[in-house]
Order: C-alpha cells, then sequence, then structure tokens
C-alpha cells in the first residue's frame, strides 16, 4: 500500500456570499516509500493548493476540502486537529518556497531547531542542542555548533533553506513536501539543494512529494511526475515515459516551449496561445480547450476522463491525445 | 474540416468562456467605489455623515426655538441645582439659563461641522504641500534633494515632538479666544500627520518600477511627480483625512471644554455647550450628555467611512 | 563601429550612515569594471546570479543609476558625460523593458495614458490623435487588441502586460532596448510568447537589444553574444553557441552544469559541478580573482591578481589565467566539486575583524574521500590562517572549511 494515497481531492474557495472558486478539482495520486512525486504546474494550477490541503494549513474560514487522503493508513481529512498537528512535523513536514519568511527573524536558528526537537522527540537541553548541530551538519551547513546562534538574516538564501531542510527532518518525517523549493534560489544553489534533496531520499528513504513549476528540476529528481492544469491531473506518468512521450496538448505543448540549453539556436519555439484565463469550466469540457491546437466539438462534452491511450500507466486526461511522436525536440547526442 | 464546424467550434468555446467576467476598463478609483459601496461599515458611516451633514444645514431651519432665547430663565436656579430635564415642551430640556437644549443642539450641528472641515482642511493642504516637497525632493531629488529633504523632515518632527493639545493651547493663547483660532490650532496640529503620510507614502512609490520606468522614458522629473508618484501615494492620505475630521471635531470640542473656543454665546457648538454642561454635571448629567453623544457618534461616522475607505483602496485586495 | 559600447563602467553605491550628513563608510562595487559592445541589431545576452550586477550595469547604460567611472557610447556620443536634460531627450533612443510587468506600469494609468507619456515627453505626434494612430498599431504588432487602450494594467496576464511594457519601449522608435529579465515573472507556457515576440520584432524593425538575464538557457536562445557576469565584471564573453560548446571560465562551466535540462536522459547523464558556498558580498568582494572563493581549480595567483579579458580567439573572451590550462587538462582541480561548503554571508562579512586572513579550503586534501572530522577541520584553518597570515593580510576570511566530499567520485570535468 502507498504511504500515501490522494483520491479525488478538492478544494474550493469562498462561498458565502461570495463567488466559489474551486482550486483544487479532483486531483488523485499516490506517494509510496523512498519515492519523489512531482506536482508540475504553472500558477493557479492547485499544485500548492493541494500541498497545504495536505498538510492541514489551510484557513478555516471560507475554504471547503472535499476527498480523501490517507497517510499511512489514517484519513488525513477526518482527523482530530491535535492528532493532526502532531502527525505535521513528526511524520509529514514541509519546506516552503522563500526561506527568509518561513524562518521566524527574531530568534536563532538553533532555538528554532531545537524546539521542534523539543516538541516532537521530547529531547531537552544540552541532547537538543547536541541533535540540532547534528542535523545541521546532515544538510551541509558548516560549522553547526556556530550557526546554531546565527539568526535568519546573517545566513545566506542557501544556507537558510537548508536549516530549514534541517527543521523539516528533525524528526526523520516520513515523508517531506516540498512547495517549490530552489524558485527563490540561484541555479548554482539550487543544484546544491536538489542535490541534498535527492540524497535524503536515497539514504533515509523519506517519500517527497515535489511541487514545482520547473520541467528541468522534475526531470532530474522526480519518479513519478504528475502534470496539472486549472486544478486537474492532466497527464501522470513515470518521468521517462512522461518526456519522452508527453501526450497530453498542454504537457507536449509545455515542452516544446521551453528553450533549452541544449538545443541549438535558431530553433523557434512553439508557445502555447493565451494564459491561463482563457479557460473553460471542467464541467463543460477541457478547461485547455481554448488554448489547444488539437481542440475539437468532443473536448466539450463533459470532462474529459483519465484513460492510458499510450501505455500502461501513463495516464491523459485529453479526448486528442498527442499520439503521433512528432516530439518537439530531440535529444542531441 | 469543414468552414461551418470550424465557426461552430470556436462559437460554442467563446459561449462556455464568456461566462467569466470581462475587464470593463475600470480605473483603480473606480473599482475602490465599487467595492467601498459594498461595505457594511462604509454604509452606515456614510448614513451617519449624511444625517450629520443634513443637520448641520437645515439645524437652524427646524430648531423649534430661537437657541439663544432665555425663554425659561425663571425655571432654571442653577445656584440651587434645580434644573429642568427633557418634557413634551422642550425635547432635550432646558440649560443653565433657561435655553431650549434641543435647539441649541440642532443649530450646533452646523458649528461642529465647520470646525471639523476647516481644521482638517488647513492641515491636509499645508501638511500636503509640505510633504509633496519633501516627497519629490527625496524620491528624483539626487543627493541634495535627500539633503533638502532631511532639512524639511527634521522641521517636521519638532513639530510632530510638541504635545499636540499645548500646541493648539498656545496657539489659541497668541490669537486670542476665537473659533477660527481653535480652527487654525487644530488644523496646524495636524499638519505633521499629513506631511509625513504623503512623503513616506510617496518615498515606497518612488522606488517602484513604474517611476523607474518613467524615468527611463525620459519623462521629466516634476511630470513624473505629479502624473506617477503623487497618484498613487494619495490612498493614505485620502484616508487619514477622514479619520482626522473626527479627531479634530473632538480637538475643536476639547480646546472648547478648556474655555478657548468660541466666546460668542449667540452661536452655539457642541463642544462649547460640553464645556458649559460640566459645571452642572452633578445636578444636570443629561446637558453634557446630548452634545457628547452627538460628537461621538459623529466621530464614530467619520471613523467607520475612513476604515472602510481604507479597506477599499488597500492594492492587496484588488479583484 | 558598435552602436553601443561600454569601457570600463563602473557603478559604486557608497554606504552612508548618520541622519543629516551621512558619512560614507564603504561602498557596494555592483559594477566593478565591465567593457563589452553591442553590435546594432544583434542581441547581446548577460547572464549571472542574483547580485552579480547584471541589473546595475543595465540601468547605468540608461543611467538611471549614478556611473562612477567609465564610458556608456551609444552612435558615438558618452552618455556618461551628457547633462541631464540632454541625457533625458537621449532617453528615447534607449528603451527599457522590465521584469515585473505589473509593477513597472503606473496602476492609475489607462493604456493610452501609459504608451502616449513617452511620446509627449520627446514630441513624437502632433496631437493626440495620431498618437492613438501610433499606439494602435504598435499594439497591434505586440499582439494586443486596440480595445484595450482604454483599460487599465490590472485588467490584464501577465503576458499581455508584458506586452504593453515592450510596446510602451517601441512607440519611442529606440535603438536599443534593454531587457531586464524580460520573461522571469511569466509563466512558463507564456515565457515562449514574449521570447518568440521579441525575437519577431528584432527581425521586423531590426531592433538590438540587450537581453539580462539569470536563466542560461533564455539567454542562450535569444542571444548572440553573451557576457557572463560574476560579482560586478564580466568572466567569459562569447557567441552564443561558442560559448555553450565550449565554456572556459570555471564558473560558465558551473553554472552551464547547474541549469536543469528538461530531459531525464540528458539530465541522468550529465555531471554537476556543484560549486562550494555562494556569492560573496560585493560590499567586500575577495581579492584578485573575484571567484577564486569558490572555483575548484584556484591557484596560489588567483587571490592575489585579478585576470584581465583577454582574447582567445574566434570572439571569445574570458578572464581566467589559467583557462588554457584547465582546457588541456593541464590543470588538476584544487577543490573537490561536489564538497558542501560555504563562504560567509553579507551580514556576517562585515563582522569581520579588519585584517583577517583568507583560509581556502584548497588546503584540504583534494582527494579525501571521508567526513572530515570537525577538530581536524579546525586545525587545518588554523594552520592555514597562520601559513597564510604574511601573505594576504587583508583579504576577507573565507572560511570554506567543513568539507563533505562524496564518496561517488563526481569529478568529471564538465558535461559532455
Amino acid at each position: 500500500m502507498s504511504l500515501l494515497t490522494v483520491d479525488e481531492l478538492t478544494v474550493t474557495f469562498g462561498g458565502r456570499g461570495r463567488k466559489e472558486s474551486r482550486a483544487v478539482d479532483g486531483v488523485s495520486f499516490e506517494v509510496d516509500q523512498g519515492q519523489v512525486v512531482g506536482l508540475v504546474g504553472e500558477s493557479g494550477c492547485g499544485k500548492s493548493v493541494t500541498s497545504l490541503a495536505l498538510m492541514g494549513l489551510l484557513p478555516h474560514k471560507g475554504v471547503t476540502v472535499g476527498g480523501r487522503a490517507e497517510f499511512d493508513g489514517t484519513d488525513l481529512f477526518t482527523m482530530s486537529p491535535s492528532a493532526r498537528r502532531d502527525l505535521r512535523g513528526r511524520k509529514m513536514a514541509m519546506i516552503f518556497q522563500d526561506p527568509l519568511s518561513s524562518l521566524n527573524p527574531v530568534v536563532p536558528v538553533g532555538v528554532q531547531v531545537t524546539e521542534i526537537l523539543e516538541r516532537h522527540r521530547g529531547l531537552k537541553g544540552g541532547a537538543a542542542r547536541k541533535e540540532a548541530a547534528h542535523l545541521l551538519d546532515r544538510v551541509g551547513i558548516p560549522d553547526p555548533t556556530r550557526r546554531l546562534k546565527e539568526y535568519p538574516h546573517q545566513l545566506s538564501g542557501g544556507m537558510r533553506q537548508r536549516a530549514l531542510i534541517a527543521m523539516a527532518v528533525a524528526c526523520a518525517p516520513r515523508m517531506l513536501i516540498a512547495d517549490e523549493p530552489t524558485t527563490a534560489l540561484d541555479v548554482t544553489i539550487q543544484a546544491q539543494i536538489l542535490e541534498l534533496l535527492k540524497e535524503l531520499v536515497d539514504q533515509e528513504g523519506t517519500a517527497l512529494l515535489m511541487i514545482t513549476h520547473d520541467l528541468g528540476v522534475v526531470a532530474g529528481l522526480c519518479d513519478q511526475v504528475n502534470v496539472l492544469y486549472a486544478g486537474k491531473v492532466v497527464e501522470s506518468a513515470g518521468r521517462r515515459e512522461l518526456f519522452a512521450h508527453p501526450t497530453h496538448p498542454y504537457a507536449h505543448g509545455l515542452l516544446g516551449s521551453i528553450p533549452r540549453l541544449d538545443s541549438p539556436r535558431g530553433e523557434s519555439l512553439k508557445p502555447i496561445r493565451g494564459s491561463i484565463n482563457d479557460r473553460i469550466a471542467w464541467a463543460d469540457g477541457c478547461a485547455f480547450a481554448p488554448r489547444c491546437d488539437r481542440y475539437e466539438m468532443g473536448c466539450l462534452t463533459g470532462t474529459p476522463q483519465l484513460t492510458e491511450p499510450r501505455a500502461a500507466g501513463h495516464q491523459v486526461r485529453c479526448v486528442n491525445p498527442v499520439l503521433d511522436d512528432a516530439k518537439a525536440e530531440e535529444v542531441p547526442a | 474540416m469543414s468552414v461551418a464546424t470550424k465557426t461552430d467550434k470556436i462559437q460554442r468555446l467563446a459561449e462556455l468562456a464568456a461566462t467569466k467576467e470581462t475587464a470593463t476598463g475600470a480605473s483603480l478609483w473606480r473599482e475602490a467605489f465599487r467595492r467601498l459601496k459594498h461595505s457594511k461599515m462604509a454604509i452606515i458611516g456614510a448614513v451617519i455623515i449624511a444625517l450629520f451633514i443634513v443637520l448641520a444645514i437645515v439645524g437652524p431651519y427646524i430648531a423649534p426655538y430661537s437657541p439663544t432665547a432665555q425663554t425659561w430663565r425663571g425655571e432654571v436656579f442653577p445656584n440651587r441645582g434645580e434644573f429642568v430635564g427633557a418634557r413634551g415642551e422642550n425635547w432635550f430640556g432646558l440649560d443653565h439659563l433657561g435655553r431650549d437644549l434641543f435647539s441649541r443642539f440642532l443649530v450646533g450641528a452646523r458649528q461642529t461641522l465647520l470646525v471639523g472641515i476647516v481644521a482638517t482642511t488647513i492641515g491636509l493642504i499645508i501638511g500636503f504641500v509640505i510633504g509633496g516637497l519633501a516627497g519629490a525632493f527625496a524620491t528624483l531629488g539626487g543627493d541634495t534633494g535627500k539633503r533638502i529633504d532631511s532639512v524639511i523632515m527634521r522641521f517636521i518632527d519638532i513639530m510632530l515632538a510638541m504635545p499636540s493639545l499645548l500646541l493648539a493651547v498656545s496657539i489659541a493663547a497668541v490669537m486670542g479666544q476665537s473659533l477660527t483660532a481653535v480652527m487654525i490650532a487644530v488644523g496646524v496640529v495636524q499638519i505633521p500627520v499629513f506631511a509625513r503620510l504623503l512623503r513616506g507614502s510617496m518615498l515606497a512609490q518612488g522606488t517602484s518600477d513604474y517611476v523607474l520606468a518613467a524615468q527611463s522614458l525620459g519623462l521629466r522629473k516634476r511630470r513624473i511627480v505629479l502624473s506617477q508618484v503623487i497618484p498613487n501615494s494619495l490612498s493614505p492620505v485620502i484616508v487619514q483625512a477622514t479619520l482626522s475630521l473626527a479627531t479634530a471635531i473632538i480637538e475643536a470640542a476639547a480646546l472648547s471644554y478648556l474655555g478657548l473656543g468660541n466666546p460668542d454665546p449667540a452661536i452655539p457648538e457642541w463642544g462649547v455647550m460640553l464645556t458649559q454642561a460640566q459645571r452642572f454635571f452633578d445636578n444636570a448629567p443629561m446637558m453634557a450628555v446630548y452634545p457628547a453623544v452627538g460628537i461621538i457618534i459623529t466621530a464614530l461616522g467619520f471613523t467607520l467611512l475612513g476604515e472602510a475607505m481604507r479597506e477599499a483602496l488597500d492594492p492587496k485586495l484588488r479583484g | 563601429m558598435s552602436l553601443l559600447e561600454l569601457d570600463g563602467v563602473k557603478v559604486h553605491f557608497p554606504i552612508k550612515k548618520g541622519v543629516l550628513f551621512g558619512r560614507t563608510v564603504g561602498h557596494v562595487y555592483a559594477v566593478d569594471g565591465v567593457s563589452l559592445k553591442v553590435e546594432a541589431g544583434e542581441t547581446y545576452g548577460l547572464v549571472g546570479e542574483s547580485g552579480c550586477g547584471k541589473t546595475t550595469l543595465g540601468r547605468s547604460v540608461l543611467r538611471l543609476v549614478d556611473i562612477t567611472e567609465g564610458s556608456v557610447v551609444l552612435d558615438g556620443t558618452d552618455l556618461a558625460k551628457l547633462p541631464g536634460e540632454e541625457m533625458r531627450r537621449f532617453r528615447r533612443r534607449l528603451q527599457m523593458v522590465f521584469q515585473d510587468p505589473l509593477g513597472s506600469l503606473n496602476p492609475r494609468q489607462n493604456i493610452e495614458s501609459i504608451l502616449s507619456e513617452g511620446m509627449v515627453a520627446h514630441g513624437i505626434g502632433k496631437d493626440q490623435e495620431e498618437r492613438r494612430e501610433k499606439i494602435k498599431s504598435i499594439l497591434d504588432k505586440v499582439g494586443l487588441p486596440s480595445n484595450a487602450l482604454s483599460r487599465y494594467p490590472h485588467e490584464f496576464s501577465g503576458g499581455q502586460r508584458q506586452r504593453i511594457g515592450i510596446a510602451r519601449a517601441l512607440v519611442l522608435e529606440p535603438d536599443v532596448i534593454i531587457c531586464d529579465e524580460p520573461v522571469s515573472a511569466l509563466d512558463v507556457s507564456v515565457q515562449a510568447q514574449v521570447i518568440n515576440l521579441l525575437e519577431e520584432l528584432q527581425e521586423e524593425l531590426g531592433l538590438t537589444y540587450l537581453v539580462i538575464a539569470h536563466d542560461l538557457a533564455v539567454v542562450r536562445h535569444i542571444s548572440d553574444t553573451i557576457g557572463v557576469m560574476y560579482l560586478g565584471s564580466l568572466v567569459e564573453e562569447a557567441p552564443s553557441d561558442a560559448l555553450y560548446a565550449e565554456p572556459k571560465h570555471p564558473y560558465t562551466k558551473a553554472l552551464m552544469s547547474a541549469v536543469p535540462v528538461p530531459d531525464p536522459e540528458v539530465e541522468d547523464r550529465r555531471e554537476r559541478i556543484l560549486l562550494t558556498g555562494d556569492l560573496p558580498s560585493p560590499a567586500n568582494p575577495p581579492s584578485g580573482c573575484r571567484f577564486h572563493t569558490r572555483c575548484p581549480w584556484v591557484q596560489e595567483r588567483c587571490s592575489t591578481e585579478r585576470p584581465e579579458l583577454r582574447d582567445v580567439g574566434g570572439g571569445h573572451r574570458v578572464a581566467c589565467h589559467y583557462a588554457d590550462e584547465i582546457e588541456s587538462g593541464a590543470l588538476k582541480r584544487t577543490r573537490p566539486t561536489d564538497i558542501e561548503a560555504v563562504t560567509e554571508t553579507e551580514g556576517v562579512v562585515t563582522e569581520q575583524p579588519e585584517g583577517a586572513t583568507e583560509v581556502s579550503v584548497a588546503l584540504l586534501p583534494a582527494d579525501s574521500t571521508t567526513k572530515p572530522d570537525p577538530e581536524v577541520v579546525k586545525e587545518r584553518v588554523s594552520s592555514a590562517v597562520e601559513a597564510r597570515s604574511d601573505q594576504t593580510a587583508d583579504a576577507v576570511v573565507k572560511d570554506a572549511d567543513a568539507a563533505n566530499p562524496n564518496a561517488s567520485g563526481k569529478t568529471s570535468d564538465e558535461t559532455d
């Protein structure tokens, strides 16, 4: 059985007089022990909201969460708030995009790490400090005993993200949720952090749910990839399968529209037209239809279902998928 | 594919997509106003203010009696602590000189409103000019400009450091006891508030990308300040103006209470009425309650509207 | 002659303290001697990480920041020396497209007003009618409907806003457009639209671009020539393809190996040069070669002598003493590249005692495969301090100490 099973998750904002908007519209996926699963999509596709819903960090007012999410045999959405709090940090931990605003600016890093150890692992005083130093060392922060006394603003962006990762892995959680963990960082630092995450997954067997907009990051890190568009998974496949045969026109188009470092110069990009605002309701048809080159009348007869038109385990939500292998780019030898 | 189905396809798509709101070319001010109309706080505030303004206009005409005539003089004996409370003839009762309190309350609204508006306007205009100059020098004046700004702001700091009531008392003392003195005193106290607010807001806008863009377009500095920086810095100043109206009325009342207000008994004003009432508070508390409640409700009205405007103008809540 | 020539441009921002009469306590060396040439009709891409000074350099070309030293020559006129009003008028010929499409548009002006303002300032068009016609034709060029005129910036999507930003630059018919991170704030699917638009406009109108971006893939896609910046100076400059095929500067190599490619086949094969630590503070740059604190090939000479940008043939310029030796493999790495080490961050650098000594991780054995004991590291560092204290007394402390070499032996030179 999977460590985390998300089944038809929906998150609706608004209500009570204001217009309702459905940020997540029936998302299902699974994460296994030691697996890296990617949720990929652009702003407004519902990837971050999904992660917040799983962590139970959405505001209570004006938000309705539906569907089921089972973690390690227990249903996350029906458990008591205190049990949820206990689970959070101990078994599930999150790494956020902006390391500076995720750390308390007026408390030394060390105190923030030991706090978690005291609360979840019952360590006290010296033992907690020793363990905190060990954790910082584990995530590659040099001279950890000195760093523990420093404040977040004294650390560089990369170091802050490492400190956050240290806090997240403090209780050896079974699952990490990383929401755009490298978006705020420079590429050379990003490479360092991705390497660290890979190492954690390899060595500790932690499951990682990676939320990102960067297909490059996904290609190097994720085992299983879910592409989200307007709150629904439109394509889900193993990493090699997805990048070799992007089958949903959105995923296909996305890969064709990214300038690649290794693509020959002068090769023009094939952009997807319009913007995320050009969409129709999933109830009426495919939300991507207004931007799609392969749009047919058939796209407008209700919500398209996930099918496996190409290979087993490669799910695509499209009535007119890209099956001819006119791949936008070939890997140069 | 035939042409007909292609048009069908596009039409069907357009129908489905048309359900969402389309942009209309509404400016931010108009959008803020639209949000304001949906705010309960704004509506309550606006109703109170409207009633107050109506009262200020028609008060003297609907007052049942003259506010100055001591018609019931023979019935009130302050020395012996004998007063006349509310009764059919005089709804709010009589004051210590036997005048009809209800009529004085109605007529006094105009004077009170005048004090609030004039005082705030004085503070707003002078504060706006000083703050605007400082802000303009600080954002686009280079090093020299920053120095000029520094000097202006230190001067403002000194003004701000003086206790506002003391400043008002000294102005009133220098100018003598008059309504004008009260209005100027209350207005001057507001100057640093407006100046700092506008300058701060301009500094924040001055570093924004669109100001940089305007510079790179080659616009003249004066034009950048007037068409880019100031319009975007106005929101907090407008909100402050509404809030200041409330405090101005209360401060003017406080000055009147201290006996620095209008000495002319012919013109009733809520603050003055409150001052007069305090002497007889033990025996006739209601004499103080009417003007006090009037001042409080009016101040509340302006505060509610101000807070609602602050919310409506907040760019973070846009959309 | 090139259309735009920068020669030894320096932009130093004073760090001031004090209330009324600020005294200067130091400088941020944002741009520290950059020379480059942009040919007419071509695209020059400036790439580098945050804090490398690329944005400041772009702004200095427009004199939006004061140039401390050096010259910016556009078509024979040195902009660095132009008096204020002449510079203002000259700005018509140099326009800018900004990173944040919403932030760079005045939220209280409608599109017509935003686009006509620059034309009014430079006396383009007789009356509003004529200007409106021109604006309409430009809007059409950038792919916006003409009913956009009466609408406000917040009513558009990100991609459309960036089109407005481009239109604003275009109405003035500039010679050079400086694009500062033109697509990084946009959604992935929209980035390509804007990149293609910039390319089409260049073809149609013969525009010259100076594109500033952190995304090497984007820069490589649109640029003819690429300059790589590190800590205020150019470390390498080459034609786009040459730079990709043969990056010569160690920093360029590392940068290229760090850019993720959306292809698992490529990602799994390539080797990373993981740089140690972070960018040093531009307020307190390292001595000698700015990159020597993180360079995998660092040598003695690098910490004392600053390398000049020198031509290595084929329009390829590189600022590295040992580029050829690294290329030929004659020079071995002095620092394991996948260690996780750190340099001081800005907040800490200022707290370092004066005359602190430099410590290089090069003193650690490069082939060490076990995690060093912290005590041992401390010892090595302190002995290093002693050993070096006589040579570089005024250098910055860079305690890139606790090395954590990975046993997997990723020591291959570059991506293939």
